[in-house]
């Protein structure tokens, strides 16, 4: 206000003061006073106008500002997310045991399969293995994974440690050392991500549960919008049916694709094709008959393989419900020279057979946290052709197709723990029905990784 | 011959006219991009409005998009953590790996809120680097559009200029457009809600609304029976206006609460597509507005 009345006693001087020299008269006088009157109103009018105009701006700024407070945050500098090198390195561990029930020995192999591998179950209170797993990315250009299975008697073995690229060009995936095979649907999933407690008969029986390898894989995903994957394996042969053995070369190998996509929002599926090509050599299993005799096989080993999984959820939104199809089925094909007794007996002749075997499955997720799930498996032992001189000693085919009819239900409470009840009628051994019964617990501690489809 | 030929196109994929192909794992940041990036880029959604980010699959057909991606546009911050890790590796493509220039996560931009100061699974499903539902605070596109601009002149630079001219674009629009819903949202303020998951508490602190309680007991666990008689009894002592949830959640928990409180569910958007009103960014806030509005009567 003081400033405002100096500028108006200032123009008024200014006004005035060349008039003043002469003398005025009342009238004149009258006259420029009510022009500075004028003036001064003028100014003053304005002024006020302006500081109307300050308090206006003023207060439009101060509602603006809300909005404007957030671009003037700094971008924080926090670890990267979603990237296991988040904690470094993620370090997991898998906790599971099971209570069986079983009312045959599990160590009686399928009708036909003595010559396969025979995991099995355990009878009563079982700490499954624990399973500790490792994994970061080792630099820009490669990622380290180490799982180790932490045995209930004691004792570690390496389930998977490999290497692989993360910066190969044009779609090009390389992975080293110890890894599941990238053959089949179940096989590169790990024990605890399983549907059901043990693994399908067919991938229990012609891939001892799962197919590990020391080797290479290298896959390509071509640059489609449909999923289409080529992969090929070449490795050491140490999974059964292979053998591990000293020697030059690669002892095993694969090749598979796979194919993939959406129908619409609700729908997904893969479905693949595999090849497995290996020898065994001086392979020991014990006799179908006469379990104290032990027989030996040498030869090749072929399988084929064929799989598909279809996946629905409402919405394409699988917290609540979801449904899960699976279904695979391989064929093996092996040759060789088979020796009867070792011990004693000690008769080699040819020997070749084609087995085969598939399980259709599916896992309904009827609302958060609760699943069942549905089994069916079915194995062909085949009809063999025996050399002339094992034919009295070993049968060719026993008539019998084995299967196994399986229920589960579990409960997640969280998407770390899991509990399980399953039940199944267990009809793989000729006249020795089983009805068996599990429950288990699988809980996940640490860093939990991303599962695969 | 012809179907060699449709083999070939669907070889040789999408559209080739577009410079950029951009992989967005939330509808939000497929919106932001569009805006910023218009027809220079061709975009990928790899989830929808309807689904749980955080618990999508590792599809293959999502793998199959990622593989050509010259940009992955994300939230961080874990929320992708159950699946994003795998689409990443089995992509392999270089280009979008973590860390690269085509890796942009969205929360790294954002102030975070609710960064817990213990880890515990105890706790349930809570993010370490904060809460990543960043997007129900509108004032969160502003500096993420800025920095999603510059990482798309950064990998295209010869339309940098096109990309700088979109952004101030969005900028003013964007601008408006929030002085026009804080606006209309005063009557918000204050108002008491219940949360069904842990998801809004940008939104809380936008628009001033008080959270009093949660239907889940534990972020990411399903809402038991047991938990929703507790909420019922707090409310009589801390009453509440309304019960939020998100459109993909099931929205019995809510209808439950509301019908016995005699509140109202209020079932918001939470993304772009939430329902069938929100077709962009912009209706994402106009419809969320309303919906909360509409909540108070």
């Amino acid at each position: 206000m003081f400033k405002k009345s100096c500028l108006s006693a200032g123009i008024a001087a200014l006004c005035i003061y060349p008039l003043a020299a002469n003398a005025l008269s009342d009238a004149d006088l009258k006259e420029i006073r009510s022009e500075i009157q004028i003036l001064k109103q003028g100014y003053e009018a304005r002024i006020a106008q302006l500081e109307q105009r300050l308090k206006a701006a003023e207060e439009k700024q101060a509602e603006i500002k809300p909005a404007e407070v957030k671009p003037a945050v700094q971008p924080q500098v926090i670890a990267s997310a979603g990237r296991e090198g988040a904690f470094n390195p993620a370090i997991s561990l898998i906790l599971g045991g099971s209570y069986s029930k079983l009312s045959q020995d599990p160590a009686i192999p399928p009708t036909g399969f003595a010559m396969s591998a025979n995991p099995g179950h355990s009878q009563g209170f079982n700490l499954g293995e624990s399973e500790l797993g490792i994994s970061a990315s080792i630099d820009p250009d490669y990622r380290g994974v180490a799982t180790l299975a932490l045995a209930p008697a004691g004792g570690m073995t390496v389930e998977n440690a490999f290497v692989q690229t993360t910066a190969l060009a044009d779609g090009l995936n390389l992975k080293f050392g110890r890894y599941f095979s990238g053959l089949g649907y179940l096989n590169e999933i790990h024990a605890h991500a399983w549907d059901f407690a043990d693994q399908p008969l067919v991938y229990a029986t012609l891939w001892n549960n799962q197919l590990g390898e020391d080797g290479v894989q290298l896959k390509w995903l071509a640059p489609s919008d449909t999923f289409i994957e080529l992969g090929g394996e070449l490795g050491r042969g140490r999974g059964f049916p292979g053998s591990d053995r000293t020697k030059n070369g690669a002892g095993s190998g694969v090749l598979f694709a796979h194919i993939g996509d959406d129908i619409g929002i609700e729908h997904s599926w893969r479905a693949g094709a595999s090849i497995h090509q290996t020898r065994r050599v001086n392979s020991i299993s014990a006799d179908a008959i006469n379990t104290l005799i032990n027989n030996s096989f040498s030869g090749d080993s072929r399988t084929a393989g064929l799989d598909l999984v279809w996946k629905y959820s409402p919405n394409g939104n699988t917290a609540y419900r979801y449904l899960k199809v699976q279904g695979e089925y391989f064929q093996r094909k092996e040759s060789g020279m088979l020796t009867y007794d070792t011990a004693l007996t000690n008769v080699t002749d040819t020997y070749a057979n084609t087995q085969s075997g598939w399980y259709l499955q599916s896992v309904y997720q009827f609302m958060p946290n609760w699943r069942t799930g549905l089994r069916y498996d079915r194995l062909n032992p085949g009809t063999a052709s025996i050399g002339a001189l094992n034919t009295g000693n070993i049968a060719a085919n026993y008539g019998f197709s084995p299967s196994r009819a399986t229920w589960m239900l579990d409960y997640s409470p969280s998407e770390f723990s899991r509990l399980r009840l399953q039940l199944a009628r267990d009809s793989t051994r000729l006249g020795l029905p089983d009805n068996q019964l599990f429950l288990q617990y699988i809980m996940s501690l640490g860093a939990h990784g991303a599962h695969q489809y | 011959m012809n179907k060699f030929i449709l083999l070939a196109l669907l070889l040789a994929g999408s559209p080739a006219h577009a410079a950029l192909s951009v992989f967005a794992c939330e509808p939000e940041w497929a919106s932001l991009t569009q805006l910023l990036a218009g027809d220079k880029v061709s975009l990928y959604t790899a989830t929808g409005a309807l689904q749980d980010p955080h618990r999508v699959e590792a599809r293959p057909s999502l793998i199959a998009r990622a593989r050509r991606a010259n940009l992955v546009v994300c939230t961080g911050a874990e929320l992708e953590t159950a699946w994003l890790p795998v689409i990443l590796r089995e992509s392999a493509n270089a280009t979008i790996q973590p860390g690269g220039a085509g890796n942009f996560e969205a929360a790294k931009y954002v102030q975070m809120l609710e960064i817990p100061t213990h880890l515990d699974r105890g706790d349930g499903d809570v993010h370490a680097m904060g809460n990543p539902h960043i997007q129900t605070d509108p004032r969160n596109f502003l500096p993420v559009a800025e920095a999603l601009s510059k990482r798309l002149m950064q990998i295209d630079p010869a339309n940098s200029l096109y990309y700088q001219q979109r952004l101030s674009v969005f900028n003013q629009q964007w601008r408006a457009a929030i002085n026009r819903w804080e606006k209309q949202a005063t009557p918000l303020k204050g108002t008491a809600i219940i949360a069904q998951h842990r998801g809004f508490p940008y939104l809380n602190n936008w628009l001033g609304l008080r959270q009093v309680a949660e239907l889940e007991s534990r972020p990411g666990m399903e809402p038991s029976a047991a938990h929703l008689a507790l909420v019922l009894n707090q409310l009589q002592l801390h009453p509440a206006k309304m019960v939020l949830r998100a459109a993909y959640q099931d929205g019995r928990p809510s209808d439950w609460i509301a019908g016995r409180a005699h509140i109202n569910a209020v079932a918001l958007p939470y993304t772009v597509s939430g329902n069938a009103q929100v077709i962009d960014l912009f209706s994402l806030f106009d419809d969320t507005i309303a919906r909360l509005l509409a909540g108070l009567k």
